[in-house]
């Protein structure tokens, strides 16, 4: 193996969520002070590779776009154990919706050069579009799976790879390059570990802009994008919500009357 | 191929099987398509991939297709992105389709985003609702954030505008006396095609009654609080004639099937009830039981998000409340 790109994406704290609150004028999601996480699915991603590189060597090099903050996410993502990495970043990224992000990791892809998988989490949790890898694989113009579950190697020139559908699942055999997105079942992360965090401070981290990647600006940020932003709301829900309090035995019999009435019972 | 072509816009439903049986979610689509076509002046195109499953043609116009586009192909069964991807930008690129709804299913999450890429045309991700603007123009609704967040997505300068849609969102109608027509696309693959190979596809049929099909679901979250007290969920559904359901964390500690999962990972569900037991409420819960008729949820903590989209709400134990629950429910049976 010479070399295993993992794609990752710092996105925003899930737990603070709740603080998302709208500007209706800008149609943005206003997210001020919540601190940034690596996307769940990534640290997967990387323990995928990581195990890989144990077995057959090469490097492991990470890939995000993201505004210039996202560094302190990836440098958490080199402890873990990743070799070096590469942040994207440029202000003509903005608003690229994943076929305008697609392109701009494709462009990165091409300048870091040769390798043999990419490998990236199934979806991020902010966007949940999980379209981003199967694009990026279309302009790569390299095959790519979704949905994996296991990666094996019965020899290094061939991947067997196990994929979850709809009650039940597939295995496929692919040989390299290839781009694969994994879920949740496929690993569990390592913990990342004190010298991991100490070595991470040495490690390469490049970012690179527009001017490096020389993307024709028409292609990229809102003005690439395909798709646009014609609303955005916050979900309200139109229920009663009668809450009831009280010792839980007279709320289960309580309960049980008014399925009756509704005809359950 | 001209044939069926007429000046009418055509509005695409990728009508996925695999094996010969046909997806829920397209029949679905197709119900969906019709309304949106009637609207819209649109006609309904089913397109059916595979290798001699022209026979499925006549029920996806029972389903609501004005025509369906059937391409055959040894390479086409069983299903891989490559081939796939390429028949389907071949017919899209012959017949410039105005719209293009594909399932938000394992094989159509894979698919469509290749096919948009390579067209250089907008995708949207796991719609769950779909309407059309003035000019016609497709409004796709997804959600977003853990789905707190619902944001309409246009696609104004190419086409086709594309969306996968969440599978049980829409309501398929089936109408045996529709007429519609079958035509037969030319497919053009080269022999040996690249890309991974199937080794073997496993599917077993889940037991028991499918959530999405129940009348109601009792669905248990990390409150339930271990597998010994599980069986108290599944002995609730039982006395309702309902389904179990699940979040997450059941799903992890291994008290509930991958199968019972509701939410933007698993499934979506419009039951007639709806209880929730010891879920908190997450918003990506929350999207896969919205549109349940009524919500009773149960949670010890009263600030739980769950009371927020329930029509009633218990404030209680789970471990006071279920036994209670259950023994009044067995005795209001005995009465009968």
């Amino acid at each position: 193996m010479e070399r295993i790109i993992v794609c990752i994406k710092p996105v925003p704290d899930p737990k603070h969520w709740d603080r998302v609150s709208l500007d209706q004028a800008t149609m943005t999601l206003k997210r001020e002070g919540i601190p940034n996480v690596v996307n769940p699915l990534d640290r997967q991603a990387l323990e995928a590779a990581l195990q890989i590189k144990e077995a057959f060597g090469g490097e492991v090099v990470l890939l995000a776009m993201a505004p210039p903050f996202a560094a302190s996410t990836i440098r958490e993502m080199l402890a873990m154990g990743a070799d070096r990495a590469v942040l994207l970043s440029d202000r003509l990224f903005a608003g690229s919706d994943t076929l305008a992000t697609s392109r701009i990791l494709a462009a990165g892809v091409e300048r870091i050069g040769a390798f043999d998988l990419i490998l990236c989490g199934n979806m991020t949790l902010d966007g949940s579009t999980a379209q981003v890898p199967g694009q990026l694989a279309e302009l790569l113009r390299i095959p790519n799976l979704m949905h994996i579950t296991k990666i094996e190697w019965p020899d290094p020139k061939l991947c067997r790879l196990t994929q979850r559908i709809e009650n039940g699942q597939i295995v496929w055999e692919s040989a390299p390059p290839l781009l694969i997105s994994v879920i949740k079942e496929i690993n569990k992360p390592r913990y990342i570990s004190f010298l991991g965090i100490v070595e991470a401070d040495k490690k390469d981290l490049t970012v690179w802009s527009n001017e490096i990647l020389q993307i024709e600006p028409n292609l990229l940020g809102l003005a690439g994008s395909p798709t646009k932003m014609a609303g955005l709301t916050m979900r309200q829900s139109r229920r009663a919500k009668e809450i009831l309090t009280g010792e839980a035995e007279d709320l289960a019999r309580d309960l049980a009357q008014r399925l009756v009435k509704r005809g359950f019972l | 191929m001209n044939a069926g072509k007429t000046d009418r816009r055509e509005l695409w439903v990728l009508t996925e099987q695999r094996q010969g049986v046909l997806a829920e979610v397209g029949l679905e689509l197709l119900g969906k398509a019709r309304e949106l076509a009637d609207q819209g002046g649109f006609q309904v195109t089913a397109v059916l991939l595979g290798d001699r499953v022209k026979g499925l043609a006549d029920e996806l116009i029972a389903f609501g297709a004005d025509q369906v586009l059937v391409a055959e192909d040894p390479a086409l069964e069983p299903y891989r992105l490559l081939p796939y991807t390429q028949v389907l930008t071949d017919l899209i690129q012959e017949r410039r389709p105005e719209i293009l709804l594909i399932g938000a299913t394992a094989l159509g999450v894979e698919l469509a985003p290749r096919v948009a890429a390579r067209l250089g045309t907008g995708l949207s991700a796991h719609c769950i609702d779909l309407k059309l603007d003035d000019q016609g123009g497709l409004l796709q609704v997804v959600p977003g954030w853990g789905g707190g967040v619902l944001a309409t997505i246009t696609c104004p300068d190419h086409r086709p505008q594309t969306a996968t849609v969440m599978p049980g969102v829409m309501k398929s109608r089936r109408d045996p006396l529709r007429r519609g027509q079958v035509f037969e696309a030319a497919v053009d693959l080269p022999q040996d095609q690249a890309g991974p190979r199937v080794v073997e596809i496993s599917r077993r049929e889940p037991q028991g009654l499918p959530l999405e099909k129940a009348e109601v679901v009792v669905a248990g979250g990390w409150g339930v609080g271990g597998a010994e007290k599980w069986v108290l969920i599944e002995e609730l559904a039982a006395l309702l004639d309902g389904a179990v359901g699940a979040t997450r964390p059941p799903l992890d500690e291994g008290w509930a099937e991958e199968s019972q999962m509701i939410g933007q990972s698993g499934k979506t569900i419009r039951p007639k009830l709806y209880i929730g037991l010891g879920i908190s409420g997450m918003m990506h819960h929350v999207v896969g039981m919205d549109q349940s008729e009524f919500v009773v949820a149960v949670n010890q903590d009263p600030k739980a998000a769950i009371f927020e989209v329930c029509d009633l709400g218990l404030v209680a134990d789970l471990t006071e409340l279920l036994p209670s629950l259950i023994a009044e429910i067995k005795k209001l049976k005995a009465l009968d």
